[in-house]
């Protein structure tokens, strides 16, 4: 892998982009990064014209590694059913990327990164960041791959976020829009589960006030918690009674407080294996940056305002009928701004009892809709019949 | 083989056009008029095969139904704003109407006309909810909650001050016959109306109506 210093480098398959030197990103909160690295993955090449670009937005838990395998965990990429050979963005077609957002653990400058002022880990003196920062380092990574238009910006659930922030604050970089079972804004029930897991996490004693880089261990209890309780809000109801029910981990009951039913093993399973691959404190900030979304308040309140500039993009916007985290009605609320814009849009509720989680899931209808979308987004760019 | 009233839309609208179509299923009617007449086309439809089926053939649809999301479409943001028999099976057609003139300069309307003579017929001498080509379904299944003859809906569009830029007539698969709609035996012979409606303009010379008061004590 290369790593790119400058704009203009030759495109590599991903790697580490660095921020130029006194190149500082400016954040929402009025402070700056500086020296800020933005680990991403890119496939296919660019085309001459450089109308090929399509970039791929991830949600909280996730990373850059949206397709392909996974470098350390060995497994498939996060969203190999829209991205990959023969699929609706296929690097035989597109020149595919996808970057860790800052604040992140994937490889971006997160609170685990050194600090330059201080050489030590940042932990708490890391600043808040915000989806318009995480955007805005997203949009500088493009420009020095050399991208001036994206065909196609694509995500789900925070990813959908960035989208519209993308769509917000560089409308004329793109042409489309993908959003999946998202929000404009965090509703209080949303705020509340992220304080849960805030909430576990601080009240691990390896937690350390944030500064637990320095030591042996890490709050592994607390993000185990915070895990739990925000995989249950990524399933519903049905799913989990379809999957587990009351269904025992071994004949009878312990009579204590053990796993005994399938869906705490589960649960517990989801927790230890996510504190492998994620960092507390990246969890904390990028929870916070997703609470404090509200894109129309930047906008006088009006919604459709943050869209006014975006008229010529092409909208997208799906949701699934047992998402409680980020249901229909948010998602309509978007959709009714796109339309009070002026903006072309299409959306579509998918029949699905798999809850949020349904966008990174086999749902057939999702495919052929995003595949219809962005086929009819290549023939008016030019780039397909 | 194209729908007859499909046919007659495809010639009513002006090429290059901003069209809105109101229930376009399973987005037949909107593929022709991008394909044949370049319009900029989107649709509104409200069962989710419906839309995913037009977001494969690459058209902007979104999910919801007339009654409730007309209202966020700015105002004349259309050309003109279609919608093919569905009118009598919404909840308010009369708010409905208002709405497509006011999101589009022109309003497409069609609709079966209850007045048909099948229909007449059919409740005359057999004391039975019609089940005609038109109305093909019995009264307990029919989405139809609003039906309407034509004479019922010339007096909506006077009461509503819309004017009637054409009218056709259709029966069975036959083609569509150019009609004076104030003419009664109309009202007994066509089986399916077309409209292309527009808003009066307002009479000249006269000046801006004053709000009316609101009747709040505390105002002004």
């Amino acid at each position: 892998m290369a790593e790119l210093d400058f704009a203009g480098q030759v495109l590599s398959e991903g790697g580490t982009w660095r921020f130029p030197a006194h190149s500082p990103l400016l954040l929402d909160s009025g402070g700056k990064l500086e020296n800020l690295e933005i680990a991403y993955r890119t496939w296919g090449t660019l085309n001459e014209d450089g109308t090929n670009a399509v970039l791929i937005c991830h949600a909280l838990s996730l990373d850059q590694h949206v397709a392909g395998v996974h470098p350390t965990s060995g497994k498939p990429g996060w969203w190999t059913r829209l991205v990959g050979p023969g699929k609706p963005v296929d690097p035989a077609r597109h020149f595919v990327i996808c970057s860790n957002v800052i604040g992140g653990c994937g490889g971006s400058t997160g609170p685990a990164s050194i600090n330059p002022a201080t050489g030590q880990p940042y932990g708490l003196s890391f600043p808040v960041i915000t989806i318009a920062d995480m955007v805005r380092a997203q949009a500088m990574l493009i420009e020095a791959l050399g991208v001036e238009t994206l065909l196609a910006v694509i995500g789900g659930s925070m990813g959908g976020m960035q989208v519209q922030q993308w769509a917000a604050d560089y409308p004329d970089k793109m042409f489309s829009a993908v959003i999946v079972a998202s929000a404009s804004r965090h509703s209080a029930q949303n705020i509340a589960f992220h304080e849960v897991g805030r909430q576990a996490i601080m009240a691990d004693p390896d937690w350390k006030n944030g500064a637990y880089a320095q030591g042996k261990s890490r709050p592994e209890k607390g993000l185990a918690v915070a895990r739990m309780a925000a995989h249950i809000t990524y399933l519903s109801e049905p799913a989990l009674q379809r999957k587990f029910g009351r269904e025992l981990q071994r004949d009878g009951l312990s009579w204590g407080f053990d796993a005994d039913f399938q869906v705490e093993s589960y649960l517990r399973h989801q927790g230890a294996s996510f504190v492998d691959r994620f960092d507390a404190n990246s969890y904390l900030y990028i929870t916070r940056a997703m609470d404090y979304f509200d894109l129309a308040a930047g906008h006088g309140g009006v919604l459709a305002q943050a869209f006014a500039g975006a008229r010529h993009v092409r909208f997208c916007v799906l949701s699934f009928t047992s998402d409680w985290l980020y249901p229909t009605a948010e998602n309509r609320h978007i959709v009714r701004a796109l339309t009070a814009a002026g903006c072309r849009a299409a959306f579509v509720e998918i029949e699905s009892d798999k809850g949020h989680d349904a966008f990174l899931l086999d749902e057939p209808v999702m495919d052929s809709a995003l595949q219809g979308f962005l086929s009819s987004v290549e023939r008016e760019r030019g780039l397909a019949k | 083989m194209i729908r007859q009233d499909f046919r007659e839309i495809l010639r009513l609208v002006r090429p290059g056009s901003r069209v809105l179509d109101v229930g376009c299923g399973e987005g037949v009617l909107l593929d022709l008029l991008t394909h044949e007449k370049q319009v900029d086309g989107r649709g509104l439809e409200i069962s989710a095969e419906g839309v995913a089926a037009c977001m494969s053939r690459g058209l902007s649809v979104v999910q919801g139904d007339a009654d409730q999301d007309l209202d966020h479409f700015p105002d004349r943001t259309f050309d003109y704003a279609i919608l093919s028999q569905t009118l009598q099976a919404t909840r308010q057609p009369r708010h409905v109407l208002d709405e497509l003139l006011r999101i589009a300069d022109r309003a497409v309307v069609s609709f079966p006309n209850f007045g048909h003579w099948r229909v007449r017929w059919s409740l005359l001498h057999r004391g039975r909810m019609p089940e005609t080509e038109a109305l093909p379904l019995p009264w307990w299944a029919t989405p139809n909650i609003h039906l309407c003859t034509l004479a019922d809906f010339l007096a909506l569009t006077e009461d509503l001050d819309v004017r009637i830029d054409s009218c056709a007539a259709f029966a069975g698969a036959g083609p569509a016959r150019q009609i004076d709609p104030t003419k009664a035996i109309e009202n007994w012979r066509a089986e399916t109306c077309l409209f292309m409606l527009s808003r009066n303009p307002a009479p000249a010379g006269s000046p801006t109506e004053p709000p009316a008061p609101s009747g709040d004590l505390f105002d002004g």
